[in-house]
């Protein structure tokens, strides 16, 4: 040992830690399989962050337990540790560390942000085509202001209409997106409705591959709209509309959680969403859409459900309960639904 | 009362001034206003909520040892997890660490007889137990608050209404004793320091005190609106935030956050101010980096003021604020981190005791490192729009709330009941207690990061069954952290009956303190002691001397 200088085994250390870090970064398996386009980016992003705070944690942690062992007080040794009150250089060092790695970790932080949509919410909804496609269903009416301005203005019509969430990330911020849904949060379901077909279900259906645009408000309380594999939350705020824009990279049924208190049943605010193919979901469209008259049916000789039956609308076969379907009819018809307003 | 003009007095003690030469136990139940009477008052009747709200806990998870809604009706759950979060912070850790440790010791270790407005210290502490009377009722009378310890509008205007209005008018009264009890901290501190004391031989809990009273008079007042605004809403037809009626939601939650994010600081930085006490004493080595520790309490409290956005991320936020508050929020990781550095570094190359408190404070430290680091994702937006309101923002608060702030309480108790009894808890029963506590938090904690990042909301009293496992485990860690306080509160009991005399000075530590009796005599000195040595001095020359060298520092009563 004495012939080893202590560099070299500072060296070693730094290098196993490193790959340690690197190694568990890498294959910690924490994560849900990615579905969206912005998943892998928020994913890369937490990787960085494992593998920094994995050697952080080890370096510290070790440093602590090394001390505990190594300068414990020994049997009958009634003596005082050496008198150092400080080092400058040291505490500098570990100042500024940090602190690089703070502003690396924000600057990359604004990048995935700005990636993934956050800076494009409300106000690059294409050219106006939207009030073609949603006129009176529409839980959010910004269709009519949107209309009015042209691509220049469309950060006026940011400010004005104040929706929050994501949009469309940079490459796709001037075409308009391939479906849009207006969400409705309400206790305790999730409405989703087509404005372009008319569909109305509990579940929320997508094609992969396209350009999705859910556009997110709440009728009763704030509840928050998240599917884990998507990497992707928004809050469903009363009076304050948001949008959420992904594409769906993965076909497959996946979770959409309440993840904001609402109520006694939060946690049965569950439903999901399914990731089409193209082919499969023009399908879905065309076989919703012939049932569509039978539906209405139904729902109006459900009109006032009793709390068993509102309850059971939680359930997991929610999306083809008929008391379902009658609490979608009688929330499109409420008044205060799309009374929300933007022009407030 | 004439004790309370005499105690403030930097003068010699005198008999005759209408106080007993010793309390007596009763005297502990009345308006008392002797601050360390008045310490012992917070910390039992913190020490006494604690019980109630790991009770909640507990029921909250053997509710969620399953994934069905089977144990308790969803609202009483709704109820639990409110009242658990409320009792933990408001009635808990705030009034343990900054009304318990921050009266007992401030004049204390500054040499001042007693605070500087003791009346207004005794109002402060009177406010807590109708504070806890009023959640207590609230059960009574509608079931308890249901809404989270958020409670933000619509949820907390349309659920339980008269629950909700109580649980807002307690919340104003422990704010309200927050603001007077900083008020005391910052004149005191200030003003009645031993003359010989400058501010860089304060001892660190101080500087952490006044950090603390800062940041609780900036944000205190803003709670306290938003909960008056919530109150008239429910009762009186107020709209401030009715969205069909031209209220805004988001609004509370800036004026809740602006509150409670500072909170956490609150409820933080005391103990990291414990921390700094208990390392050195127990390392018998100098604090590392005094004035680094000093001025990153002072930093975490400027910038503790700017990050509260950082909980309303998925909120009704604009883009520019999710950057800004990112930013800001992770800049706060700088100060701590050289916090825990030093500490770290005042463990080098001591001579550690494994003391309880000792074990405690290390406990901390390796908790707080992990919290601290989840912090840090959790900081950044893009990742916290996927775990924000999910088991993996519970995992991580409460690793620094209990990790931390906890865990610092028990270490403060460990290392000062002698100061506050005369005489020493029971080691061997401590260090069962610190093996429990331990292991308990770890299991408990660790695996809801897990939970949260594969798709569990917070929140929930039913979950999805893929997620059963895990919440079995964490059910069985939240007992282990219920068998957990059972040794501890038995040695509580005992010691203080019947345990080991202490002396003044058991731990043979250097701040001024110890250079009084145990339990110290009422007004504190019978002459007030001189400023000889720093609080750290240990391994110097002057280590040896116990108590300010030279006169006149009585160390027994006459």
């Amino acid at each position: 040992m004495k012939q080893i200088p202590a560099p070299f085994w500072t060296l070693v250390l730094g290098i196993a830690v490193t790959l340690i870090s690197l190694w568990v970064g890498q294959n910690h398996n924490l994560l849900p399989i990615q579905a969206s386009e912005q998943a892998p980016l928020v994913d890369d992003l937490f990787d960085v962050m494992v593998t920094i705070g994995t050697a952080l944690f080890i370096v510290v942690q070790g440093a602590i337990i090394y001390s505990m062992v190594r300068f414990r007080q020994r049997k009958g040794d009634e003596t005082d540790g050496l008198p150092i009150e400080g080092n400058l250089p040291l505490e500098a060092f570990w100042t500024a560390i940090p602190s690089i790695i703070v502003v690396g970790l924000g600057l990359y932080s604004v990048v995935v942000f700005q990636e993934m949509g956050g800076f494009s919410p409300g106000g690059h909804h294409g050219h106006g085509t939207m009030v073609a496609m949603a006129p009176q269903q529409s839980v959010i009416d910004v269709a009519p202001l949107l209309a009015q301005v042209g691509e220049g203005e469309s950060a006026d019509v940011y400010s004005r209409t104040q929706v929050y969430g994501f949009g469309a990330s940079p490459l796709m911020q001037l075409n308009q997106p391939d479906v849009t849904v207006n969400v409705t949060g309400m206790q305790y379901a999730w409405i989703f409705n087509y404005p372009d077909t008319g569909i109305i279900d509990g579940e929320l259906h997508v094609p992969v591959g396209k350009d999705v645009q859910l556009l997110i408000e709440a009728k009763d309380v704030i509840h928050s709209f998240w599917v884990p594999q998507f990497r992707l939350k928004q809050d469903a705020l009363p009076g304050e509309p948001a949008e959420l824009r992904f594409v769906a990279t993965r076909e497959g049924t996946y979770p959409v959680v309440c993840a904001e208190l609402c109520g006694a049943y939060h946690g049965g605010m569950r439903t999901q969403v399914i990731v089409h193919s193209p082919e499969e979901y023009a399908d879905w469209v065309a076989s919703r859409v012939a049932e569509a008259s039978s539906t209405t049916a139904v729902a109006q000789t459900l009109a006032s459900p009793t709390s068993a039956e509102y309850l059971a609308a939680i359930a997991p076969d929610l999306a083809t309960s008929p008391v379902q379907i009658a609490q979608m009819n009688h929330a499109q018809m409420d008044h205060g639904l799309s009374g929300v307003s933007m022009d407030r | 009362m004439a004790q309370a003009e005499v105690s403030i007095k930097p003068t010699e003690l005198q008999g005759g001034h209408g106080h007993p030469d010793k309390w007596k136990w009763y005297d502990y139940f009345t308006f008392n206003v002797d601050h360390k009477v008045i310490g012992i008052q917070y910390l039992v009747t913190s020490f006494l909520f604690y019980l109630v709200g790991g009770f909640m806990a507990v029921l909250m998870r053997t509710e969620l040892a399953t994934p069905d809604s089977d144990f308790l009706s969803p609202d009483l759950y709704n109820a639990f997890l409110t009242n658990h979060g409320t009792i933990m912070i408001f009635l808990w850790i705030v009034p343990a660490a900054i009304g318990g440790f921050g009266n007992y010791l401030i004049p204390l270790m500054i040499g001042a007889r007693d605070m500087a407005f003791p009346k207004l210290n005794a109002i402060a502490f009177w406010l807590n137990p109708p504070a806890g009377a009023l959640l207590a009722a609230s059960f009574f009378f509608g079931g308890g608050a249901q809404a989270g310890w958020t409670s933000y509008p619509p949820l907390s205007e349309i659920t339980a209404n008269l629950p909700q209005t109580l649980w807002c008018a307690a919340l104003v009264m422990v704010g309200t004793s927050s603001i007077l009890g900083s008020v005391n901290f910052l004149v005191t501190i200030w003003k009645m320091r031993v003359p010989s004391m400058k501010w860089d031989q304060m001892p660190l809990f101080c500087w952490a005190m006044v950090a603390t009273s800062i940041l609780a008079l900036f944000a205190t007042p803003v709670l306290a609106a938003a909960l008056i605004l919530l109150i008239f809403d429910i009762n009186f037809g107020t709209s401030f935030f009715k969205p069909d009626a031209g209220g805004n939601v988001v609004v509370y939650q800036h004026l809740f956050w602006f509150y409670s994010h500072p909170a956490v600081y609150l409820m933080i930085l005391p103990i990291f101010g414990i921390m700094s006490e208990v390392i050195p004493v127990h390392a018998r080595k100098p604090i590392f980096g005094y004035k680094a520790i000093a001025y990153s309490s002072l930093t975490i409290c400027l910038v503790g003021l700017f990050v509260w956005v950082h909980h309303m991320f998925t909120s009704g936020t604009a883009p520019w604020m999710r950057i800004f508050f990112t930013i800001s929020t992770l800049i706060v990781a700088v100060p701590t981190g050289v916090k825990i550095f030093s500490w770290v570094a005042t463990l080098w190359g001591g001579k550690i005791r494994y003391t309880t408190a000792m074990l405690f404070a290390v406990g901390l430290l390796s908790m707080f490192v992990f919290g601290g680091l989840s912090g840090v994702t959790l900081g950044a937006a893009p990742f916290d729009i996927h775990v924000h309101d999910t088991y993996y923002v519970v995992g991580h608060f409460h690793y620094v709330l209990f990790g931390g702030s906890v865990f610092g309480i028990y270490s403060g108790i460990y290392h000062w009941f002698p100061k506050m009894t005369g005489r020493m808890l029971n080691e061997p029963l401590g260090k069962v207690h610190f093996v429990l506590t331990f292991i308990g938090t770890i299991l408990t904690f660790t695996p809801m990061h897990s939970l949260g990042m594969q798709g569990m909301p917070r929140r929930v009293a039913m979950y999805d069954p893929q997620f059963a496992d895990l919440n079995q485990l964490v059910t069985i860690g939240s007992y282990v952290l219920a068998v957990s306080v059972i040794p501890f509160y038995i040695n509580v009991i005992w010691s203080w009956m019947a345990g080991k005399e202490a002396g003044p000075n058991p731990w043979n530590a250097m701040t001024m303190e110890w250079t009084t009796d145990s339990p110290p005599m009422i007004e504190n000195w019978e002459v007030l002691p001189v400023l000889t040595h720093g609080p750290y001095e240990y391994g110097m020359d002057k280590a040896d001397q116990v108590g300010p060298a030279g006169e006149p520092v009585a160390t027994t009563r006459p």
